[in-house]
């Protein structure tokens, strides 16, 4: 509880479940969840650092809300092009939005 | 020390809810990913994130663990209910699973996965000479504004355009197909 492996095993293993989650879904809604997990991963990974190595205790923290804005604004272009996309091909499975394949 | 007594140490309860935080986020992630209904995935993710939360909690930053469930849990996991409920007709057959893609993201996963753990164990983390341990809100507030304030400007200019580019997109989209 108070090792730094230990946080940075729970963020690997989020990540890696983000991982399986993106190359596994085929809905794109799945995917945005899958990348949710990623970034969380990669959250827990710097306040770990932040809390047992960092000289100065809130560059972490400003890294994580940084993050956290940068999740919302993806969330928010991610929606609206699955509407985009659902609009166009009645569908939010990726392999049926092939238009640009040759 | 009765048995009783020892459950409510600080520590071990610490402990205790350590573990429970955990698995919150372990199960979470977990029915996030494998689930074929993406409701349930919605779910999973709510779960995971409170998870978090608690890990931040752990951490020590009651600030950041607020904002996780504020943004995360809040408005993240509630804008993607209501993409599902514009887009995704439940009614309609699932798609079946291909095992060959499913063993395919299993093993790359594995192969990630051993990699991290490689990193992890075999790097020597050295903690800085000298570290303060000003955790405060305060602090955080008075950073944001004077030394960081690059990232409180990129953040805020980076949430207009995405906003503004969401309108534009679903906009653009509607005027063709209709």
């Amino acid at each position: 509880m108070n090792s730094l492996t230990t946080y940075l095993f729970i963020a690997a293993a989020l990540f890696v479940i983000g991982v399986f989650g993106l190359l596994q879904r085929r809905s794109l809604i799945g995917m945005l969840i899958a990348i949710e997990l990623m970034l969380n991963g990669a959250s827990v990974n710097f306040m770990a650092f932040n809390r047992f190595l960092a000289p100065d205790p809130i560059i972490g923290q400003v890294y994580t809300l940084f993050i956290m804005g940068f999740a919302a604004a993806e969330t928010i272009i991610a929606l609206s092009i699955i509407i985009a996309v659902f609009r166009r091909i009645h569908s939010i499975n990726i392999e049926q939005a092939r238009n640009l394949r040759g | 020390m009765t048995p009783l007594q020892n459950f409510f140490d600080p520590g071990i309860l610490g402990q205790a809810a350590f573990a429970v935080v955990v698995s919150f986020t372990f199960a979470g992630a977990l029915i996030a990913v494998l689930p074929r209904n993406i409701l349930y995935s919605v779910l999973g993710l709510i779960l995971c994130l409170t998870g978090v939360g608690g890990i931040f909690l752990y951490l020590g930053s009651p600030f950041i663990a607020l904002m996780e469930l504020l943004i995360y849990v809040g408005a993240i996991c509630i804008s993607i209910v209501f993409a599902i409920m514009l887009s995704y007709p439940l009614h309609l057959s699932l798609p079946k699973r291909k095992l060959p893609k499913v063993a395919g993201a299993f093993s790359v996963a594995l192969l990630v996965f051993g990699v991290l753990i490689t990193i992890i164990f075999r790097t020597p983390w050295q903690p800085a000479a000298v570290r303060s341990t000003d955790w405060s809100v305060n602090t955080l507030g008075a950073y944001l504004l004077t030394r960081y304030d690059l990232a409180f400007e990129v953040i805020s200019i980076v949430l207009l355009v995405a906003i503004l580019g969401a309108i534009l997109i679903s906009s653009i989209s509607g005027r063709r197909s209709s």
